[in-house]
C-alpha cells in the first residue's frame, strides 16, 4: 500500500501538487491522467522519492519513502529521458540496472531488446527519440520493480512499437503481479489495461475510481434543442454544441435505463462516452471541477 | 471486442453468455482463465476476474478449487428462459414501434413473416 499524505510540491511561487491524499493498493495498474501542466511529473517523481515533498508525505507500505534505500531499491521510475550518460552504450546501461536491481531479470531485458530492435552495442547518444523511449520500457520492466512508475514512456514510439510495450506491460503484469503508475495522453489505446484510474488537474485529484466504473459514467444525449434541455435538466452536463435545431449534450453519470426508453421514445439518440472523451470534458473547463469530487 | 457503452466486465459476462446460449460453451465446460482471457483480450486482469465473478454470482459458471471455472450443468436451460422472457419487450416491441413510426402495419410484417426465406 502507498499512502500519500497532503503531499504538496512547490517551486517557488508555483504549487505543482497541491494537498493530495491518495491511498493506493499495491499489485494494481493504475492510469495518471493529467493535462500537460497539471502535476503529474511533479507527483510521480515524489512518489519515486526522486523529489522531496515541500509538504506531506509518501509512506509505502507504512515507511517514510524519502531517501529510504529499501524503497529505493523497490521503485522504479522511467521518465521521457533516459536515465543515463549519453555515451554509454546500451550493454553498460542493462548492466548498471542490474547491479542496482534486486529483481532485474537479463534475460528478459534481451528479448525485450530484440522486440524493440535495440543493438545493444549503440550508444544512447545514437538512439532515435523512439528507440531511447524503447529503452526506458526495457529498463522500466526488465527490472520488476515492486514499484513500476512510468511516464509518458511512449514518446517516438510508433504505433507497432507503443502496441508490442501495451502487449509486454500486460504479460509481464500477469506473469509478475506488481504495482504499476502509467502516466499518458494517449488514453484510448491503454485504458483498457488500467484496474484504477487516478485524474489530476492543476495540482489537485479530480478522480480516483476504477476504470472499468468509468465506462459508461458519460452519455451523450442528442435530438431536438428542446427535448435536449428537457432531457438534461437537473443532470450534471458537461459540454454541448448545437447545429440549427439539433443539440448535443454530454451528461455525466450513468442514466437509468428507463430515462434512456423514454428519450428515445422524445425522439432522443443516446451515445457512448469513452474513457478519453470523458477525461477531456472534465478537465477542460474549470466549471466542472467539482462533479466528480 | 469492446466498446464505450458500458463497463468492460459486464460485455465480459454477455459474451460468455451469448456463447453457452449458443452452444459454443458446452455444460460442465471449463472456461478460459481470468489470465488468459486478460492476455487474450488485452485487458487488465481485474476487469476479468469481475465478469467472471458475476457469472459465478448469477450461477452461469461454478468454481472448482485451485482448478478453474467450469459452465453450470443448467447454466443454459437458464438463460434462455430469461432471454424469452425480455424478447417479446426487448426485441418485438420496439420494432413494432419502429414500423409504426414508418407506416407499415402489422399484417405486412406477418406478410413478411410468412414469407419463405
Amino acid at each position: 500500500m502507498i499512502e500519500l499524505r497532503g503531499l504538496t510540491v512547490r517551486y517557488g511561487d508555483t504549487v505543482a501538487v497541491d494537498d493530495v491524499s491518495l491511498e493506493l493498493p499495491s499489485g494494481v495498474v493504475y492510469g495518471l491522467l493529467g493535462r500537460n501542466g497539471s502535476g503529474k511529473t511533479s507527483l510521480l517523481s515524489a512518489l519515486a522519492s526522486y523529489r522531496k515533498p515541500s509538504a506531506g508525505s509518501v509512506r509505502v507500505d507504512g515507511a517514510e519513502a524519502f531517501e529510504n534505500p529499501a524503497v529505493m531499491r523497490a521503485t522504479t521510475f522511467i521518465r521521457d529521458t533516459v536515465d543515463a550518460s549519453d555515451q554509454d552504450r546500451i550493454r553498460r546501461v542493462l548492466c548498471l540496472a542490474a547491479w542496482l536491481r534486486p529483481g532485474w531479470d537479463s534475460d528478459y531485458a534481451a528479448k525485450l531488446l530484440d522486440l524493440f530492435q535495440l543493438d545493444p552495442r549503440k550508444r544512447v547518444s545514437a538512439l532515435s527519440r523512439g528507440q531511447k523511449s524503447a529503452l526506458g520500457v526495457v529498463l522500466g520492466l526488465a527490472a520488476r520493480a515492486p514499484l513500476t512508475i512510468l511516464d509518458e514512456v511512449y514518446l517516438g514510439m510508433d504505433a507497432v512499437a507503443r502496441t508490442a510495450f501495451y502487449r509486454e506491460l500486460l504479460a509481464d503484469y500477469l506473469a509478475h503481479p506488481r504495482t504499476i503508475v502509467l502516466s499518458t495522453h494517449l488514453i484510448e489505446e491503454v485504458a483498457d489495461l488500467f484496474e484504477r484510474v487516478i485524474i489530476i488537474d492543476r495540482g489537485r485529484v479530480l478522480l480516483h475510481e476504477e476504470a472499468d466504473a468509468l465506462r459508461g459514467r458519460g452519455v451523450t444525449v442528442t435530438g431536438p434543442v428542446a427535448a435536449v434541455d428537457e432531457f438534461v435538466a437537473g443532470r450534471t452536463v458537461l459540454g454541448e454544441r448545437s447545429l440549427g435545431g439539433v443539440r448535443a449534450a454530454t451528461v455525466y453519470g450513468s442514466v437509468p435505463p428507463a430515462d434512456v426508453a423514454r428519450g428515445e421514445a422524445a425522439g432522443l439518440t443516446f451515445g457512448p462516452v469513452g474513457l478519453q472523451e470523458l477525461f477531456v470534458h472534465l478537465t477542460s473547463s474549470s466549471q466542472h471541477l467539482e462533479v466528480a469530487r | 471486442m469492446f466498446d464505450d457503452r458500458g463497463p468492460i466486465y459486464l460485455q465480459i459476462a454477455d459474451g460468455i453468455k451469448n456463447d453457452v446460449l449458443s452452444g459454443a460453451l458446452k455444460e460442465d465446460e471449463q472456461v478460459m482463465s481470468t489470465n488468459q482471457y486478460a492476455a487474450f483480450y488485452r485487458i487488465n486482469p481485474a476487469t476479468a476476474a469481475k465478469g467472471f465473478a458475476q457469472l459465478v454470482d448469477e450461477g452461469v459458471l461454478y468454481k472448482k478449487r485451485g482448478i478453474g471455472m467450469f459452465v453450470s450443468p443448467d447454466a443454459r436451460e437458464k438463460l434462455r428462459a430469461a432471454r424469452r422472457e425480455r424478447f417479446f419487450t426487448e426485441v418485438v416491441d420496439p420494432m413494432l414501434a419502429e414500423a409504426a413510426r414508418i407506416g407499415i402495419g402489422v399484417e405486412e410484417i406477418v406478410r413478411h413473416l410468412g414469407a419463405p426465406r
